[in-house]
């Protein structure tokens, strides 16, 4: 990497940062509760997005199941809500359960009477499963599309699981969170919200240190090596298959959280958040922000779904349309995301198709200029 | 066998659907030989790496590396018993730097918990210093892999196989698509390297298995066909027939 190129990408996350802080003390000041609220929730989905560009972007999984830890993560948080806030319902037991002549309390509810339960299991659970699906799947040497076709079933046999059982955990319906109380407060109300808000941005900064942190050294340049090429990995005396579950466990922990915070922003969580479309939009996100680059998974995710919100304001039913457009422009003209092409020199490429701008003549620029044979 | 043999394979034989790879291989390597594997096309050179390696599991026979069993371990258990293997076409990690490259192949333990808990320690740093100057990459150390040419991919991936500090070195073409004096350099290096490792070299290159001045197994239709010096090699008939070449047909 040459000399220049380190500072351009210094120059980017500096003004990265400069202009998430001002936006994250700005904008519960200058946006409509209503805005406010929906770009908490975007926030929140950008967690997701990152544990996806941690198993796609650096480990070549491509998963279209993280649905499921998404909403694993949205119902444990759901659970302890309704769970507190049940006192004045009959049985002492959420409403919903009345609707089906449920008395007693399902006994996997009980654990989640307990908010320090609640905290670890929001990521602890997602992680689990992650984890042992991933190693089942890893252990027999299951990938590429062959993965992503079970994820993808996977993500199906939780959604028929979830939609399926009214007298568990409301079916279809789902659990609504807005209406129940969290320290004395209404979960849906303007304050709660803004706290959520701080809470949210928070911890996508959190979580993109944390990201930021497995990925580099020596157990991100094996992420990387298990993507290129795994059997030289393993002929290098290294267990790629260790190594992958991990992967996929922190990225179903990471969604898990994700799905925590964006149903307590949403109001309710269903098994919606377990549909097909939803979990390729997620690797849609990161596809267009810039595979492997952590920083084009948090501004993919926010920037499509506050897009998709104006569009869909502005022009109903058109937004189907742009996001395969979307899609498209990225698989065809920008393979590498937007994040990518900023960073791999796209702009200045561009100018110079336009005759706006000198080529640069240095020796770096040589070197760094092979780009064959990299990514597949 | 005997007590001085690092390698032994006894009667290997693979199967791909009914197609014999390898039938009824014999072969035993001696502590810090160079053996050089020649053979034609189809001859089951690579075959046989595979099942060294761990990668292709033989239909029959066995594989005695250290006094242990191979058959049957997986590859990266393999690997850290103690045999390294550099592919046919150089394979290393094109995305990451040289040096990372090296930092792959130097560190142990190959756990993820060591990998991302504590840095690399300062013996492996030497390491790859030392390696890197072996090798001439000094100047190329911060570079992505894929941008050095042909030549420096192999002569980096037999530095990452030096690396990985095994006692088995398997080493297959890797003179493939060098220039003459790198064609040299790697056969000094490989000489150099035998006596404390043992090394196995497969190639199709005559000059360059003559220049290696060592034994000489020649493989044929899946079995070894005959072994020993390169002047004894190349006065055997069936040699001769079977891949130098007579004219025929």
């Amino acid at each position: 990497m040459s000399l220049s190129k380190i500072k351009f990408d210094k120059k980017i996350v500096l003004s990265f940062w400069i202009i998430l802080i001002a936006l994250i003390i700005a904008a519960p000041t200058i946006l409509p509760v209503f805005r406010l609220n929906l770009l908490g929730r975007y926030l929140s989905l950008s967690i997701v997005a990152l544990g996806v560009d941690l198993i796609w972007g650096y480990t070549g999984l491509l998963s279209l199941g993280q649905g499921i830890f998404f909403a694993l993560g949205g119902y444990c948080a759901a659970m302890y809500l309704q769970i507190t806030s049940s006192s004045e319902f009959p049985n002492n037991i959420p409403e919903f359960f009345a609707l089906y002549g449920v008395e007693k309390l399902p006994f996997f509810w009980e654990p989640f009477r307990s908010p320090v339960f609640t905290f670890f299991a929001i990521w602890i659970i997602p992680a689990l499963v992650a984890g042992l699906i991933g190693f089942l799947v890893f252990r027999n040497r299951i990938k590429g599309v062959y993965f992503s076709i079970l994820t993808q079933a996977s993500l199906l046999v939780f959604f028929n699981f979830f939609n399926g059982q009214q007298k568990l955990i409301n079916g279809t319906n789902g659990l609504k969170t807005d209406v129940t109380q969290l320290f004395g407060q209404m979960v849906g109300s303007e304050s709660m919200q803004r706290i959520f808000f701080w809470i949210t941005a928070i911890l996508v900064i959190a979580a993109w240190f944390f990201a930021k942190w497995v990925v580099k050294g020596r157990f991100g340049n094996i992420l990387i090596g298990i993507r290129d090429d795994e059997p030289r990995v393993r002929f290098t005396g290294y267990n790629p298959v260790i190594f992958k579950t991990i992967i996929f466990s922190i990225a179903g922990g990471l969604a898990g959280i994700s799905g925590a915070l964006y149903t307590v922003q949403s109001g309710i969580v269903s098994p919606q958040f377990m549909t097909v479309p939803f979990s390729i939009e997620m690797v849609i996100w990161v596809a267009v922000g810039g595979r492997a680059t952590l920083l084009g998974a948090i501004l993919g995710a926010v920037f499509i779904n506050y897009a998709k919100s104006l569009v869909s304001e502005a022009l109903p039913a058109s937004w189907m349309f742009i996001q395969g457009g979307l899609f498209i422009l990225v698989v065809t003209a920008l393979p590498e995301g937007v994040l990518g092409w900023i960073q791999g020199d796209g702009p200045r490429n561009l100018l110079q198709r336009f005759g706006l701008k000198r080529k640069i003549e240095t020796y770096p620029s040589l070197e760094v200029n092979n780009k064959e044979g990299n990514n597949e | 066998m005997n007590n001085k043999d690092l390698l032994n394979l006894i009667d290997i034989t693979v199967s791909f659907e009914g197609f014999l790879a390898l039938n009824k291989l014999n072969l035993n390597l001696k502590k810090g030989e160079l053996r050089a594997v020649i053979g034609p096309n189809g001859a089951g050179k690579t075959t046989f790496l595979d099942v060294i390696t761990g990668k292709v599991k033989p239909t029959n026979g066995e594989v005695i590396f250290k006094g242990k069993s191979l058959v049957g371990r997986k590859e990266h258990k393999i690997a850290r018993l103690g045999v390294g293997r550099k592919f046919q076409s150089p394979r290393i990690f094109e995305n990451l730097t040289v040096k990372e490259n090296l930092e792959i192949s130097v560190t142990t333990p190959k756990s993820p918990l060591n990998l991302i808990n504590k840095s690399i320690k300062d013996e492996q740093l030497n390491e790859i210093d030392r390696l890197m100057k072996i090798v001439n990459l000094a100047q190329k150390v911060d570079s992505k892999a894929g941008s050095l040419s042909h030549g420096q991919k192999q002569w980096l991936e037999i530095a990452m196989l030096v690396g990985q500090k095994p006692d088995l070195m398997l080493v297959d073409e890797p003179v493939a698509g060098l220039t003459d004096e790198e064609t040299d350099l790697t056969a000094d290096l490989l000489k150099s390297l035998s006596g404390e490792n043992t090394v196995v070299v497969i190639d199709h290159d005559m000059e360059f298995i003559r220049r290696l001045d060592s034994n000489v197994s020649v493989l044929n239709q899946g079995t070894v066909l005959c072994e020993g010096t390169m002047e004894t090699i190349q006065k055997d008939k069936k040699v001769i027939d079977v891949y130098l070449g007579r004219p025929e047909d």
